[in-house]
């Protein structure tokens, strides 16, 4: 017994210390966001709010953000709805070519980002969106609407089919159906769409970075400081890029957790 | 039909079936419609570029092979495919290595509630600001960083890992560690629990029974765990520029360097098009090894 208590322990113990690796990174950014000291290192050098101030006065981070919010905010209404459409074709059709149709839809979060930024670039280019910010949106909802469609297909995966058919025979048009009984069924995972698709526009930076030209969007200016030196001000703004994907994310999942328990309920 | 559970519609009138087509466009076009317009075509576009000449620095539409010859021919290329390779696929496999105990531990040892908080923690780093996190472990492993402050009072160090391979491959665990972790524990998670029983019951020794009852009948989720694992790092642009410091170059930064300073978009675009083979390559291969003769044998 007490071998394998102790083997128990080693195993937790482990697993800790690879979550210690796994979020090191953001907590010392957080912490390190209010050191006084100019270079990040131990110890500590009192607190300070001076990199927060730094930021909030610097123009080409506040356009940045003003940048990154727009593409967020537009990126995740477009992606979820086309997420949610393409979860609802999935869920209600069978046709010639749905393979096809599905992967078309789901397949670009696995194209390495840096191989979707060339062809965007070069692309939008031709059409006259590159250096646009509807250009990085464009990018963007083909990169988050994937996540969109996951999130609303599982949600459907609990509506039984005959609910709609008996809507439909009761004289109830499609129309009437969808809005009357699936959007608001689907209506939690809608709403982790619209977060986590938000998050995922924020924090994404290499298609941005490719397509942005001179509209610079946080991650890219991010990005663009990364190139100078060690600077506290990185770690400012990466508190508050934290502090917002992880807000988002995490509404996201508690949306997804209740409706789930909801639904377990109801069973 | 004749079975009083399943409910039929009645048969539809021909306008009502013209209305019907146009609900089922609605809602089935707009999402085909923007992936092939802005991914599939894009991408295709890509293909097509390949082909184009550069005439005094104008983008020209060609049908040249030269950007391929060039390309495939050059040393700098074939040295960071090479080296490309190689580093996804070791992170693949040390990625896979040091997520399996603590998977195991939150599949097997962990109480539910505390398996669902972690794998709810473990989903946020993927949406969080990778370039922020890459930088904070720039700094954790700078000379005079966290790293060698703690170890310098113990006698070691200091260690130097940046601007070098072994950095790249610290910013690659960072970037592919919480997904492989969340698949693993998932994939063990479906694991039956009356296999391992029957295992125990039949006098097999732990160890034994994971690598003998646990990894074959998690093997499927394993495989795509390191197999996403090789593809992030493949094609990982970040890591290898800011803890490798782009010595040497990988293939993103092949591409990066040919887009943003060389202005050659033909070459970029051939490096590119190599990348998404060689994943389609890789991933087929993955695939057939994860569903291949032996998971058929069980």
């Amino acid at each position: 017994m007490n071998a394998s208590t102790s083997r128990r322990a080693l195993l937790v113990l482990y697993t800790a210390l690879v979550f210690v690796f796994i979020f090191a990174p953001i907590v010392s950014t957080v912490v390190f966001s209010f050191n006084a000291d100019r270079f990040p290192s131990l110890p500590w050098g009192g607190f300070s709010l001076q990199w927060y101030e730094a930021i909030f006065a610097d123009a080409s981070i506040q356009r940045g953000l003003a940048n990154s919010l727009i593409v967020a905010v537009a990126t995740s209404a477009i992606a979820t709805f086309l997420g949610f459409a393409a979860a609802y074709v999935d869920y209600r059709y069978r046709f010639f070519g749905k393979m096809a149709y599905i992967s078309i839809v789901a397949l670009p979060p696995t194209v390495p980002v840096v191989i979707l930024g060339v062809a965007m670039l070069t692309f939008e280019g031709r059409i006259g969106l590159s250096g646009t910010l509807t250009g990085i949106t464009v990018g963007h909802v083909v990169l988050a609407a994937p996540f969109a469609m996951a999130l609303v297909r599982m949600r459907l995966a609990d509506l039984d089919p005959d609910i709609e058919r008996a809507a439909w025979n009761l004289g109830a048009t499609p129309w009437a159906t969808i809005t009357g009984v699936v959007i608001p069924f689907c209506l939690p995972a809608i709403f982790a769409s619209v977060f986590l698709t938000a998050a995922v526009s924020f924090d994404e930076f290499m298609i941005a970075w490719f397509v942005s030209g001179v509209n610079e969007t946080l991650p890219v200016r991010v990005l663009a400081m990364l190139q100078g030196q060690v600077s506290p001000r990185i770690n400012a703004i990466g508190a508050l890029v934290f502090a917002v994907s992880m807000t988002l994310v995490v509404a996201a999942q508690m949306l997804l957790g209740r409706g789930g328990r909801r639904n377990a309920k109801e069973a | 039909m004749s079975d009083a559970t399943s409910i039929q519609t009645p048969p539809p009138s021909a306008s009502a079936k013209a209305s019907r087509l146009r609900f089922a466009a609605f809602w089935g076009l707009p999402p085909l419609l923007w992936q092939l317009a802005f991914f599939v075509v894009p991408l295709g576009f890509l293909v097509a570029m390949t082909f184009w000449s550069v005439k005094s620095f104008r983008l020209t539409p060609d049908a040249t092979l030269a950007n391929w010859i060039f390309i495939l021919n050059a040393g700098f290329f074939r040295n960071a495919y090479i080296y490309t390779f190689w580093l996804a696929g070791l992170t693949a496999l040390l990625a896979s290595l040091i997520a399996f105990p603590a998977s195991y531990a939150m599949a097997f040892l962990l109480k539910p509630a505390t398996r669902r908080f972690l794998v709810f923690m473990l989903v946020v780093p993927f949406f969080t600001s990778y370039p922020v996190r890459i930088y904070s472990t720039q700094i954790f492993f700078s000379p005079q960083g966290i790293i060698n402050a703690v170890i310098a009072p113990l006698g070691l160090g200091p260690i130097s890992v940046l601007n070098s391979p072994a950095g790249t491959v610290v910013g690659y665990l960072v970037l592919t560690l919480p997904l492989v972790v969340l698949l693993q524990t998932f994939a063990l998670g479906n694991v039956p629990r009356t296999l391992i029983e029957a295992a125990h019951n039949l006098g097999c020794g732990r160890l034994r029974t994971i690598l003998t009852v646990i990894v074959p009948s998690a093997r499927v989720g394993l495989i795509v765990a390191a197999t996403f694992a090789f593809v992030l790092a493949f094609g990982d642009y970040v890591a290898p520029v800011y803890l490798g410091g782009s010595k040497p170059p990988t293939l993103s930064i092949l591409i990066a360097d040919q887009v943003k300073s060389g202005n050659n978009w033909p070459r970029a675009s051939v490096v590119a098009v190599v990348m998404i083979v060689t994943l389609i390559i890789v991933m087929t291969a993955m695939l057939a090894l994860a569903y291949g003769r032996k998971g058929a044998r069980r």
